[in-house]
């Protein structure tokens, strides 16, 4: 364990919130729901090759309450990692990185996961609801 | 001798340019193309759940079935698997401070993640080839 007695810098707690850090904590925490949810795809897989049966207790598991509940949760989740996932392809090549840019790309990979997100469960929901 | 010649690093070790950990930008580059491929990758998982959405046991399983689905499918899930290996060690790196717990979480996720793709490739294959 490191020594915590040393002076420690001043962590999230000290900082007026702008997008920018939502962008960044977001990137991270979505990272990591993803990498659960992607047991949830393996288990689809999973139970498809299993049989009937096993399929069908997968689809009745993710069109519960709960399961769409996760299902939604991840679906944002998704798109928010990829638009952000996109703007960080981006900053890597070199490009963004003045500061109104920067505030504005933060502010389309909220928007632009929102927008998806809305998309997709509106032709799920017009195509006779999920699962 | 040229200017940009004076370090004291032997020259090999700047050409090879691994760096002091020996493996250079190795994991950033694969975590950026992994990034690349799940772009494409992803929206086309997600379209084809949307497209299967409705359908019953045969038809899911024979849209899966057909090659090019089967193909992509692999390559979404191990790259899924490769992926979030990689960007969930960054994540244990930075908050893990202790070092026995640090290793076990290291080692765990990633027996996890190669299991997974590994169970993922069996499941494809075994839908597309029976």
């Amino acid at each position: 364990m490191a020594d915590t007695r040393r002076p420690l810098s001043p962590h999230l707690q000290v900082y007026k919130w702008q997008v920018q850090m939502v962008t960044s904590i977001l990137h991270r925490a979505t990272g990591i729901a993803l990498a659960v949810g992607t047991l949830l795809v393996l288990w689809g897989v999973l139970s498809l090759a299993g049989g009937e049966a096993s399929f069908s207790q997968f689809k009745t598991c993710v069109g519960s309450p709960i399961g769409l509940v996760l299902l939604f949760g991840w679906s944002w989740a998704l798109f928010y990692h990829l638009c952000n996932g996109i703007r960080h392809l981006i900053q890597d090549a070199g490009a963004g990185y003045a500061i109104p840019q920067f505030v504005r790309s933060s502010w389309l990979s909220v928007i632009g996961s929102i927008v998806l997100t809305v998309i997709v469960w509106a032709y799920v929901l017009t195509t006779g609801g999920a699962a | 001798m040229s200017a940009h010649e004076k370090g004291l690093r032997n020259p090999l070790k700047r050409a090879l340019g691994l760096g002091s950990a020996q493996s250079g930008v190795g994991h950033w580059w694969t975590q950026r193309l992994t990034a690349a491929a799940l772009v494409a990758l992803g929206l086309w998982f997600v379209i084809t759940v949307l497209c299967l959405m409705h359908a019953d046991y045969a038809t899911a399983r024979a849209t899966v079935a057909k090659p090019w689905n089967a193909i992509l499918l692999i390559a979404f899930l191990v790259t899924a698997f490769w992926h979030a290996v990689l960007g969930l060690q960054v994540v244990i790196e930075d908050y893990v401070h202790t070092r026995w717990k640090e290793v076990v979480s290291m080692a765990l996720i990633k027996f996890l993640a190669v299991l997974g793709a590994l169970a993922s490739v069996l499941a494809v294959l075994r839908v597309a080839l029976t």
